[in-house]
């Protein structure tokens, strides 16, 4: 019989909640009822897996995945790294990490974005990698800009990188997005802001890490991100697994 | 003071905005980056098994069409068997039963080719009726939406079936069962997903 180790429940009071007026775009797009709680079966401890004949070893470098030959995007270099663990501490190695960014100017390439700033003629915006074996990730890119927004009439998003993540079970699936230490707009963020508690927020703030640098190069930030842990096998109740 | 307990707390959620697209599909959003794209073959050419379409189209509270989600698909192969160490048994060569779909950014279409997913081991020996896992993700959704999809014409799987069962509301039900209908001699499952209001999708928290 199958009896697969179950992922510690989500944490929903720190999470954000689906309605969030402040942001406005969740209000039409928030479910009403309550979410049906349901124990893990094979269907979430699964989830797809990914290798090396998925991703090719320039994806991670956006400094150069969509550059010219010989040039760069303008803006300010960086290495974007850490690690992807569990709520148990273990290192999730070769999970799919994604990211996707604004250019310098807080100009996305994308067909539904006009804002002003312009496009960077040497800047993707999109990177993806795999951990190594202990779970760790770097990306080399620009920080991206601030850009406005239409929710109140005056909003700036702070500077941001969205990533995606996906550990080894559906279960675990995960985007969020990575601000910048000392970024006066997360304060004001109304997207920041659906994360109810301050504790949460600091875990989405990447500090400047001067270990990482490459001198003369590019400066560094460090992202550590945290997906569901699984339950050991101790009771007889257990599903078994990990 | 006790001891400190030391797990870690999980990430916090953030919407995947209005340009996922960038990242997770660059191609739908007009560039050429990477030399392939995740998730656009969900079974492989050698899946066994009932060759499907899936389609349908997300709806906010106000009865608008979502132009900007993006969905990802997690689902069994034909003899009910998921692409993962953990699965006993083995899925063709090339099936991952993993996709990826954006909408039509006019429409808010959205579909999916794949094979129908066979029953899979529920908990306590339980069997489930076939079933594709989804996850939801768009500018104002602030953490994923997990449901799944199930098959009209499993009348009797789905009447047995564990998670089915779990929502209390047999009205609610409903909102999981796709509806087969056929196109040019292949079966076509419509999908509509309601975030909000009147006939609100089920939605769960796995
Ligand atoms: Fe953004």
């Amino acid at each position: 019989m199958l009896k697969p180790g179950e992922f510690y429940q989500r944490d929903r009071e720190w999470q954000p909640p689906a309605y969030s007026p402040d942001y406005k775009t969740s209000v039409a797009r928030s479910p009403r009822n309550a979410l049906i709680s349901l124990q893990n079966s094979m269907s979430e401890i699964t989830g797809p897996v990914f290798g090396h004949n998925d991703v090719d070893p320039i994806d991670n470098d956006l400094l150069s995945n969509y550059a010219k030959p010989g040039e760069s995007p303008i803006g300010e270099r960086i290495i974007l790294h850490g690690r992807v663990l569990d709520e148990n501490g273990r290192p999730l190695p070769n999970t799919l990490v994604e990211i996707w960014q604004a250019n310098a100017g807080g100009r996305y390439r994308h067909k539904k974005d006009t804002y002003l700033a312009p496009i960077d003629p040497n800047f993707g915006g999109c990177g993806r990698v795999l951990t190594d074996e202990n779970g760790y990730y770097h990306f080399r890119t620009v920080k991206p800009g601030a850009y406005p927004w239409r929710n109140w009439v005056n909003n700036w998003r702070p500077a941001h990188i969205h990533m995606s993540i996906f550990g080894t079970a559906f279960a675990q699936r995960l985007i969020t997005q990575c601000y910048f230490e000392g970024d006066p707009l997360i304060a004001r963020c109304p997207i920041v802001n659906t994360i109810p508690d301050p504790k949460a927020v600091e875990r989405l703030i990447a500090p400047l890490d001067l270990n990482a640098t490459i001198p003369l190069d590019a400066i560094a930030y460090k992202f550590d991100i945290v997906l569901r842990g699984r339950r050991s096998t101790l009771f007889e109740n257990r599903l078994e697994g990990n | 003071m006790p001891q400190e307990l030391n797990y870690l707390k999980e990430t916090p959620s953030q919407t995947a905005g209005p340009y996922v697209h960038i990242g997770l599909a660059p191609g739908a959003a007009g560039f050429d980056i990477y030399r392939q794209e995740l998730g656009w073959d969900i079974a492989g050419p050698n899946a066994k098994g009932e060759r499907i379409r899936v389609e349908g189209i997300v709806i906010d509270g106000t009865g608008s069409p979502v132009k900007d989600v993006l969905i990802e698909a997690w689902q069994a192969n034909a003899q009910g068997v998921y692409a993962h160490p953990e699965h006993p048994g083995e899925v063709e060569d090339g099936f991952r039963g993993w996709g990826r779909v954006i909408t039509d950014f006019e429409t808010g279409e959205w579909g999916f080719d794949t094979v129908k997913p066979g029953p899979v081991p529920g908990r306590s020996g339980s069997m489930m009726a076939p079933h594709i896992n989804l996850w939801i993700v768009a500018r104002g959704i602030n953490i994923g939406l997990n449901t799944r999809l199930y098959f009209s014409n499993e009348e009797q799987a789905n009447a047995a079936d564990p998670v089915i069962n779990l929502i209390e509301w047999e009205n609610r039900r409903q909102t999981l069962i796709a509806r087969r209908g056929a196109r040019g001699g292949q079966a076509v499952y419509r999908f509509d997903i309601r975030l909000q209001g009147e006939n609100e999708t089920v939605f769960f928290d796995i």
